[in-house]
């Protein structure tokens, strides 16, 4: 990392932004969610042999339902494989989801009469994970910052003026880095810039897919408090993606648990990392390690790798790794079903009258 | 919200600081200025163009004038300064006049190549699917024959000319060329940016022009400029067969085809339409080596 990093830090402005309570961008007004996910689907079709024969499916985003609050960061966590990045792109309309719809602070997404994806882009921009191939290595920064602006119809000099000034509110002198190009910068600027290049067309909800997963601890740390920032001034909606609990907790209001293309809990950050509920966020959260040396864990809180996402088991898909697996969970896929003010628990333990011999909450 | 000029951020405006990093191209230069061996060549290519296009003004005889009384006279005959051939005409006339039609014959054919199979390949990479399959098979079958035969094979078919012939070695690069611009945009179409700029509302026209070709010009770039000196050897391939430039349209191929006769009775005059293909191609292949090195980023 560069010392460069640093002097960023110092440029972002000190004084706090006015609370943005009142957006004009606002339509639904502030009880309406930013976005409902309702039944989200994707399946990615296997062929093979010759004639391209359809052989099965990778049941990657399975029936996905939630929905994210305005101001709110929501986390999305789940071991590798389980279909977040996925679903971050199904959000993004960048791949199409085979069923489900979505609705943007009360307008429908697509079709004839819903939110056209051009102004969905506009309102919503991704942050993607590998900082440096997220960048046009033959574009100077600040024109890929620009970029999108262009696209959408400012012209140049305007499109230039708001990138520098964007650099600039992400910790990079636009006088000093703009000009240059990604390989001449640090993971740490690169991913920077990706933030400022998503601000740009002024959004209202920012996925941020692995955002600061490939960065190291100290860099992390100055990005995520550039996102806290970035949130209070510009009035942003976060989903942010990652594999590490510790980032996750810290900067979400609500965490929703993914296990095999399925959302399995989702509530608020404190009701999950204080009483998880689901067999697998126990686990998961389990699995950090502690910061006590005479804490040690000595057995894995989950084995095994998770089933093939071809063939998902029946009915409950953690039942193969859950140590309270019964006949009812083999045969009934368990719904979410609320287990306090705000915690939603896909499994039949937490429901009365499943048929599970234990009852948990 | 549907409004494409309402972007409301809260920010100050104020006058952009100069960039103080040069661009992408101005490196290259940069790099290049550095090269000697590389800007040497390159003067090279550019006295040899300039003395074709100044050819009219700077050749002392007619080159299709010939004479029964002054065949085959050695290099430095009377005001014959490089001799002359085995019908009296002037050698160094009928060298800087061939220097037209042969740069014609390396230049064109590329760089109509170059837009073709350049454009092919970009829609076959980035389209990818069964678009990719069609467009990339059919340019198999063209790859499978050698590039001689092909060439003498679709001028002998079209018929002789040098428009023909650029014709066929057009057809013949564009293969390679289409190969080389589909790789580098298959590299290119499946990261990140492209998705973001995607992700950003930008349509697809738009995504291939500022995303797409400047990372596959570059490439393409270098390969047809190696192309150049393999177009001047195959043109003049093609005149040494008759297949090219007609007679007595003075052409270097075809000037070593009908001189070869004489490599007894004058080695050296005989031998310099060659020597000047050689040091033609060996100019164009050392510059495009060059501008290989200095157009690598991270150099």
């Amino acid at each position: 990392m560069s010392a460069f990093d640093f002097i960023g830090v110092d440029l972002i402005p000190q004084e706090e932004p006015q609370a943005a309570s009142l957006d004009e961008r606002d339509r639904g007004g502030k009880q309406q969610p930013m976005l409902i996910v309702n039944g989200l689907r994707k399946y990615f079709p296997i062929r093979s042999g010759i004639l391209q024969r359809h052989v099965g499916d990778v049941k990657a985003v399975d029936d996905v339902s939630f929905s994210v609050l305005k101001g709110e960061t929501l986390g999305i966590v789940g071991e590798s494989g389980c279909g977040k990045s996925t679903l971050a792109r199904l959000l993004m309309h960048l791949i199409p989801s085979d069923s489900g719809e979505m609705i943007f602070d009360g307008d429908p997404v697509g079709g004839m009469r819903g939110l056209p994806l051009r102004d969905l882009r506009r309102n919503m921009q991704m942050v993607f994970q590998d900082s440096y191939s997220s960048l046009n290595p033959r574009l100077p920064v600040q024109d890929s910052v620009a970029y999108g602006p262009r696209v959408h119809g400012m012209n140049r000099t305007d499109a230039m003026d708001l990138a520098c000034d964007l650099l600039d509110k992400v910790g990079l002198r636009a006088s000093m880095f703009g000009a240059r190009y990604p390989h001449e910068l640090s993971g740490g600027q690169k991913q920077r810039v990706n933030i400022a290049r998503a601000l740009a067309l002024n959004p209202r909800m920012i996925i941020l897919d692995e955002a600061v997963s490939a960065l190291d601890k100290s860099v992390e740390a100055q990005v995520l408090n550039l996102l806290g920032h970035l949130k209070r001034e510009f009035n942003l909606t976060y989903v942010f993606i990652s594999h590490d609990l510790n980032v996750v907790q810290y900067i979400s209001d609500r965490v929703l648990v993914m296990y095999l293309g399925q959302v399995v809990e989702i509530g608020s950050v404190d009701a999950i990392y204080d009483t998880p509920l689901h067999p697998y966020s126990r686990a998961l959260l389990d699995s950090r390690l502690s910061m006590d040396p005479d804490d040690r864990m000595t057995e894995p809180p989950i084995s095994g790798d998770p089933p093939n996402p071809v063939n998902p088991p029946s009915g409950c898909r953690f039942r193969t790794r859950c140590a309270f697996a019964e006949t009812v969970c083999a045969a009934e896929a368990p719904s979410l079903s609320q287990a306090g003010p705000d915690h939603f628990v896909a499994c039949h333990m937490v429901r009365r009258g499943s048929g599970h011999s234990r009852l948990l909450s | 919200m549907t409004d494409v000029s309402a972007f409301r951020l809260p920010l100050f405006r104020r006058k952009r600081e100069a960039r103080e990093v040069r661009g992408y191209w101005a490196s290259v230069v940069n790099r290049l200025r550095y090269d000697y061996v590389t800007l040497f060549f390159l003067t090279i290519i550019l006295a040899i163009i300039l003395l074709a296009i100044f050819a009219p003004l700077l050749a002392p005889f007619d080159p299709t004038k010939t004479s029964m009384a002054y065949r085959m006279k050695p290099v430095g005959f009377r005001n014959f300064i490089l001799g002359t051939d085995e019908l009296g005409r002037d050698m160094l006339s009928r060298l800087l006049w061939g220097g037209r039609t042969s740069l014609m014959m390396g230049l064109v054919p590329v760089a109509a190549a170059m837009v073709i199979g350049g454009l092919l390949g970009v829609i076959a990479g980035f389209r990818g699917g069964w678009v990719n399959s069609a467009i990339m098979r059919t340019m198999d079958v063209f790859y499978a024959f050698p590039s001689v035969l092909l060439a003498v094979a679709i001028s002998g078919t079209l018929g002789g000319g040098s428009k023909n012939g650029m014709i066929a070695l057009t057809l013949v690069f564009i293969p390679s060329i289409c190969r080389v611009a589909e790789s580098a945009t298959t590299q290119v179409r499946g990261l990140d940016f492209v998705e973001a700029a995607r992700a950003s509302g930008a349509s697809t026209m738009s995504i291939i022009w500022h995303h797409i070709l400047g990372n596959v010009l570059g490439p393409v770039f270098i390969f047809a400029s190696s192309l150049i000196s393999v177009s001047i050897l195959l043109g003049s391939g093609l005149s040494f067969l008759g297949l090219g430039v007609e007679p007595p349209t003075p052409d270097w191929g075809l000037m070593l085809s009908t001189l070869r006769a004489g490599i007894y009775v004058q080695p050296l005059v005989c031998a310099l339409p060659g020597v000047a293909i050689f040091i033609t191609s060996l100019s164009f292949n050392l510059v495009s080596d060059g501008l290989r090195q200095a157009m690598d980023v991270k150099a």
